[in-house]
């Protein structure tokens, strides 16, 4: 405990990137994630890395190509509405198997929408965001602890299996500030004999590209990329459970939900209702094992949500239907009281919906 | 003796371009730059989307291909990764003078340690013949077919005049390829570009005034004889701006 | 207790943050789970501005403190908007030289201390945030004493170290007053 320091979200896995070898990072200032840009500006000088303002959010995911292309770890940050103008910038980067990692602090929308949390960029998140047959990894951080933690973590899955990743977080994750103890990451440094450094006259030029005019040759690229997607679905699933050894009634929950979800269903247990949570710590692939198995035992489920209801569809294929799934959401940066999450925990247990 | 050589710089691809069509020369002349920097081995190219788009396959160094217009920012990602390594775009018109505006103009703006290739032909030509940033005031195209109005679809765009007033740009000339006199001052200016890069002099910008004979509808002749008479007078030749001359004049 | 919701409330520009960062540091140091969540927007820059502090011994849930224990209003609006929301048995703390009405809750423990007024006397200017800070930890104990300075070091960056003494003093003037 001693070792902790109390530190914002966005700076937390601003450090964090630092330590876990990023030295590349491209942004543009937007609510509720400008400190990511800050604590850069302010690092990177002094490390030898780069921070550089983009002149749009455009320009900052394209220069996170260019380096993630010349083999570096490079990160861009952003909020709803930039990260929009990011996807075409990511379609590409997950056309050309690049890894990099794209920070979402969500804000309220569509349009300009609002300054204050929300989730509503799941879909756009869990579904690619921008045109193509793509995946994202996507991780969801409920604690400013997890804010640093995967920030490493998502570097490690990008580089791996050459994908982009997205920490999808939102406004309060970006703002609180709790306990954070940073761990420096002895990260066993990947090959990537595809990246560009110069060919020095020894090989044959590398090219990294997401043309093919041929629809044969691109119809192999894709399907190629999806057998890496089905082993990334096979080994990559995260969640965490509470109190679900027993559960009846399974709350799912990532983020800022599942930290009230949290407290509903500890209130919940309290008035004798046999209630658990299963929180998504990777959205993409989402945790279908852990949430087919909870399916087994529980009788319900809820899905609370920032938004109009997003992931309660992936609720849904996930059990297969074979549960009733009811939503608790509050959307356009509001954000549910433990006591309307345990109002429907209790309407579930009820066999209400 | 001089032999005629193709440049080390290139691969053995043929080039896909239509017959009249002076990327060709462009490309060339890219690749004796690059050769006679002896900068190849450390050279890595961005190539963008419009006909020039297959570039990624003729030029014999690491390259990346970049979204429409967005060519300068992936450059400075690049860049930014290893200072040492020379980095440079090819965009045409469309790329660079319209959907990458902000990306161009920012990059010189910047004083980004980069090289722009800039290929003007006034048309969109990868998508059969549309108007372009660069079509002149009653050119017709597919989409300007009574001819440019600048009432309506306004005036087009000097990429170099404009980037001459930033006082990030390092140099920027523009030059032509359809002689023989042009072809040579072409080639001192790409040269020079590359070689302003290697000594760390900053954002360079070359526009090659250019032919389109498939969407001009001319024959590579009558396209060269149209560049001289239509082009050259609205987009003339000539440096820019060349801060580092400009400096060592004082 | 296990679990103590701190919610702060007043104008940006009153220190509102950096008081509850002062009261999440202050838990940290005892070893305590602790979360601090702020408003944030354009409310920061003239409107009302709030902090949300979670002291706890066990794991802190949702970060919003939504029903608090120690509720510390150094405006009107914060007052109008929050009183309500505190539980029954609830403190809230009054800046009563900002807020001209009293609470109407029979059910809560009320303290009024006109800490801007002091923070004013004494030359302060702009520590009337820690002059309730120590009114609060007197009258709840929501932290112990011996954890205002180690807190405060924590809090006053080394940039403003002059005002590290001047933060404390005022703190006592609170658990004085």
């Amino acid at each position: 405990m001693a070792d902790k320091i109390l530190m914002k979200g966005n700076e937390a896995l601003a450090e964090a990137a630092i330590m876990a070898g990023c030295r590349h990072y491209f942004g543009y200032p937007i609510t509720p994630q400008t400190e990511v840009a800050a604590y850069m500006a302010k690092r990177m000088p002094k490390i030898g890395g780069c921070f550089l303002q983009a002149e749009s959010e455009i320009a900052a995911i394209n220069m996170c190509i260019g380096a993630a292309a010349a083999g570096k770890r490079a990160m861009t940050s952003s909020s709803s509405p930039g990260i929009s103008l990011k996807s075409e910038g990511i379609s590409y980067m997950a056309g050309c198997d690049l890894p990099a990692l794209i920070v979402n602090v969500q804000r309220g929308g569509p349009g300009l929408g609002g300054i204050q949390p929300s989730q509503s960029d799941y879909f756009q998140a869990t579904r690619g965001g921008g045109h193509g047959d793509y995946h994202l990894l996507v991780l969801a951080p409920s604690s400013v602890q997890e804010m640093a933690d995967l920030v490493a973590t998502g570097f490690d899955l990008a580089e791996k299996y050459r994908m982009p990743c997205m920490l999808l977080a939102d406004g309060t994750m970006g703002q609180m500030m709790e306990p954070v103890e940073l761990k420096e990451r002895q990260e066993a440094p990947v090959e990537k004999p595809w990246a560009l450094t110069g060919t020095e006259g020894k090989r044959k030029p590398n090219i990294i590209n997401s043309l093919a005019l041929e629809p044969q040759e691109l119809e192999k690229w894709n399907e190629e990329r999806f057998k890496r997607y089905d082993i990334v679905r096979e080994n990559e699933q995260m969640s965490q459970s509470y109190c679900m050894e027993d559960a009846e009634i399974c709350v799912v929950a990532f983020g800022i939900a599942a930290r009230v979800s949290q407290n509903a269903v500890d209130m919940a247990r309290a008035k004798g209702i046999k209630a658990g949570m299963i929180r998504p710590i990777t959205l993409w692939p989402f945790p279908e094992k852990a949430l087919k198995a909870a399916a087994q035992q529980c009788k319900a489920f809820v899905s609370v949500e920032l938004n109009m209801g997003q992931m309660i569809e992936d609720v849904r294929l996930a059990i297969e239907c074979s549960r009733p799934v009811s939503l608790c959401c509050r959307t356009g940066g509001m954000i549910p009281s433990p006591d309307e999450v345990l109002a429907a925990i209790e309407r579930a247990a009820e066999g209400g919906k | 003796m001089i032999v005629f050589e193709k440049p080390k710089a290139l691969t053995d691809a043929p080039l896909h371009y239509c017959p009249g069509c002076t990327h060709g020369i462009i490309h060339r002349l890219v690749a004796e730059a690059i050769d006679s920097l002896d900068i190849a081995g450390r050279t890595i190219g961005v190539a963008s989307v419009g006909c020039s788009v297959f570039a990624y396959n003729y030029f014999n160094v690491d390259m990346v291909q970049a979204a429409h217009g967005r060519a300068p920012a992936v450059a400075t990602g690049v860049k930014r990764a290893d200072p040492s390594k020379i980095v440079f775009t090819y965009q045409g018109d469309g790329d660079l003078a319209s959907i990458g505006t902000a990306e161009t103009v920012h990059a010189a703006a910047r004083g980004e340690n980069i090289t722009i290739i800039f290929v003007n032909n006034a048309i969109y030509g990868m998508t059969g013949g549309q108007m372009a940033p660069t079509s002149l005031p009653g050119q017709v195209t597919q989409t300007s077919p009574y001819g440019r109005d600048v009432n309506t679809v306004g005036y087009p765009v000097r990429i170099c005049e404009l980037l001459a007033t930033l006082d990030g740009t390092g140099y920027v000339e523009r030059v032509a390829v359809n002689n023989v006199k042009n072809v040579r001052n072409a080639k001192k200016a790409i040269e020079k570009a590359f070689r302003r890069q290697v000594e760390g002099k900053g954002f360079s910008l070359i526009e090659v005034v250019s032919t389109c004979p498939t969407n001009w509808g001319k024959t590579p002749q009558g396209a060269l004889e149209w560049l001289e008479e239509n082009m050259i007078p609205y987009y003339p030749l000539g440096v820019y701006k060349d801060k580092y001359a400009e400096e060592a004049a004082k | 207790m296990s679990t103590t919701q701190v919610l702060i409330a007043g104008f940006g520009g009153q220190g509102i943050l950096f008081a509850g960062k002062f009261l999440a540091y202050a838990g940290l140091l005892q070893g305590r789970n602790v979360s601090w969540l702020p408003s944030y927007g354009p409310e920061m820059r003239g409107g009302t501005a709030n902090c949300s502090v979670i002291l706890s011994d066990t794991q802190v849930g949702s970060p919003i403190v939504g029903r608090p224990d120690i509720l510390i209003a150094m405006n009107l609006p914060s007052l109008d908007k929050y009183e309500s929301e505190a539980p029954a048995g609830a403190s809230i703390f009054v800046d009563s030289s900002l807020v001209a009405r009293k609470v109407q809750r029979t059910d809560v423990n009320v303290y009024y201390i006109p800490a801007t007024q002091i923070s004013n006397e004494k030359g302060y200017q702009t520590l009337a945030n820690m002059i309730l800070m120590g009114h609060v930890i007197a009258k709840t104990g929501v932290i112990p004493k011996e954890m205002i300075a180690p807190a405060m070091k924590k809090v006053v960056s080394a940039r403003h170290a002059d005002l590290l003494d001047k933060n404390i003093e005022a703190v006592q003037l609170g658990i004085d007053y």
